[in-house]
């Protein structure tokens, strides 16, 4: 039976992720040494854990609210405003959702008309193209530059702009590149949101891992930017809570509302254990982060000058758990460099090009790993670089 | 700067220019202050944790129980130290217990050679007044290591995307 007369044309245009058969080829393989996973290596800590057990154990196995628990939306409503100076009402401005994921495919598609054009600026999050296209809109790439350190420039913004344009994806802390945006850069991209009357998906998911001076800034801060922003958050990176499925949408309200009927359709309500689980981490779980984000802090600075000292130039990253070093040195591809170093050395990185186009010539490596794990994959990349693997 | 002393802890393999960089400070520091660690005897050595039920013939072990009358000016000390004394003799601990006060972890070629060891050396010292020996059959963790395969670090994230 021919299915491609029935199905959606759309969905059938779209690539497969391109992480994918770097995971396949890794599957097959004995000893491999893996720096692929993009979520974190510690599991949710146990406080939190019993407190899904705990409603467990009460019997609490309904739907929730379709906003999400009361309780848990005047935690994040607390924590929002205590982490980064932003004050969300529970009642209207608030959605609890299946991830950051499901905040980000309801958003998308609250917004976008046919046609409306999205800035997507990459290397970044595989979903935001795939999403935009399902909602009809057209994905317009911003190519974010090594030499800015991989942020998002005003005239680069700027310069893809156009009457179509509605919204901006701000995906900083970044996944793969570790780029995060400072007050200074976020205030000028501000100036041209506010003149060309966008709105911004700001994806602040990695917003607890940072690691420089100062602390991650919420797109939401900046002045004039809370009426125009839908802040993507969750529990997956900060508390260590990726199998729970727990996110949440902050913006205005016209916004979450549309946002809000979808989601009602769509998926109901988030899991409920979660939502338990998640109100105990609000309220006691800034240690946990502290602690984790420490541990981070100095697997970063180890793999950063292993990779520097091999001769793979990275920028410092000051945000999320990867670092994006580039592969140039080695003459190849990154699908090649990757491909060979996986066949030679058994160690799995994902090609930069997995993250968009631009990616080429770089490599994301993961450190959510052990420090014992990542000393054994920074000296198999160094014997498969001194093994001839460099131009 | 405990920090040092976990990561020392954790490994000792890691090169001073590596702990210098996980650390944020200076070689010459991480070195100045291993230095300091060792002069007021908080690091007193490094070793290799070593599996020796790998090995055929690698001997047994025991864990020594003693009962122990203290002694009036020294307390446990005295007792402790001639216990330590030994070379089979590998960790002594001072134990808060109602059941014994020194606990022992002694090795042998044979349970003969321990058990001759126990009666022997340390049952006849005049403060102590009773043992018990428990034989080792298996390490499963020893130094924060596992000494399992099944316990090695198995990677039970899915791939996902
Ligand atoms: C940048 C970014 N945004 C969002 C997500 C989705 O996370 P979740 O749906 O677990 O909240 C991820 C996960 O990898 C991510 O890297």
């Amino acid at each position: 039976m021919d299915y491609s007369c029935l199905l959606n044309q759309k969905i059938q245009n779209l690539k497969p992720s391109g992480i994918r058969r770097f995971f396949d080829i890794a599957n097959e393989m004995d000893h491999v040494i893996s720096l692929s996973i993009g979520e974190p290596d510690f599991t949710t800590p146990w406080h939190v854990r019993q407190e899904g057990i705990e409603s467990l154990r009460r019997g609490k196995t309904w739907y929730s609210p379709n906003r999400g628990f009361a309780e848990l939306r005047s935690q994040i409503s607390n924590y929002f405003a205590r982490r980064f100076d932003v004050e969300y009402d529970p009642e209207k401005e608030i959605l609890v959702t299946v991830g950051g994921s499901e905040a980000i495919d309801l958003c998308i598609r609250a917004i976008i008309d046919n046609g409306d054009e999205v800035l997507i600026p990459q290397p970044s999050f595989v979903c935001y193209e795939p999403m935009t296209v399902m909602a009809g809109g057209t994905p317009v790439i911003i190519r974010t530059r090594s030499e800015n350190e991989f942020r998002l420039t005003a005239q680069e913004l700027e310069a893809a702009i156009t009457p179509k344009t509605k919204l901006l994806i701000l995906p900083f802390p970044n996944n793969p590149t570790g780029a995060v945006m400072r007050r200074e850069h976020l205030e000028e991209i501000a100036k041209v949101v506010e003149k060309h009357n966008i709105l911004v998906l700001s994806d602040e998911i990695y917003g607890e891992l940072t690691y420089g001076r100062e602390r991650h800034v919420s797109f939401a801060s900046i002045k004039g930017m809370r009426e125009r922003t839908i802040v993507v958050n969750g529990f997956s990176k900060s508390y260590a809570m990726t199998g729970w499925r727990l996110g949440y949408a902050l913006g205005p309200e016209e916004v979450i509302s549309q946002m809000t009927k979808l989601h009602q359709y769509a998926i109901m309500s988030a899991p409920t254990t979660a939502q338990y689980a998640a109100i105990e981490a609000l309220k006691h779980g800034d240690a946990d982060i502290e602690r984790m984000r420490e541990e981070y802090d100095t697997r970063r600075r180890l793999i950063v000058d292993g990779f520097c000292r091999m001769g793979l130039t990275c920028f410092e990253p000051e945000g999320a758990f990867y670092v994006f070093p580039s592969i140039k040195i080695s003459g190849l591809t990154s699908e090649d460099f990757c491909e060979k170093l996986i066949y030679a050395q058994h160690v799995a990185i994902v090609p930069g090009t997995a993250f968009g186009e631009c990616g080429e010539g770089f490599a994301r490596v993961s450190y959510s790993y052990s420090l014992k794990h990542i000393r054994q994959a920074l000296e198999r990349i160094e014997i498969f670089l001194s093994e001839g693997n460099k131009a | 700067m405990k920090k040092l002393l976990d990561l020392l802890n954790d490994n000792a393999e890691f090169t001073t220019a590596q702990l210098a960089v996980m650390l944020g400070i200076s070689e010459q520091e991480v070195k100045k202050q291993i230095e300091d660690y060792k002069a007021n005897g908080i690091i007193r050595g490094t070793k290799t944790l070593i599996n020796w039920d790998r090995l055929p013939d690698s001997g047994v072990r025991a864990i020594i129980e003693l009962k122990v009358t203290p002694k009036p000016e020294t307390g446990f000390d005295d007792i402790a130290k001639i216990v330590m004394s030994y070379d089979n003799v590998e960790n002594v601990y001072l134990a808060a217990s109602n059941s014994y006060d020194l606990i022992a972890m002694v090795h042998g070629s044979t349970i003969q050679d321990i058990a001759e060891f126990v009666s022997k050396r340390l049952s006849t010292l005049d403060s102590v007044i009773g043992t018990a020996t428990n034989f080792v059959l298996t390490t499963y963790k020893q130094g924060g290591i596992c000494f399992t395969d099944d316990g090695e670090e198995e990677e039970q994230r899915s791939l996902v995307l």
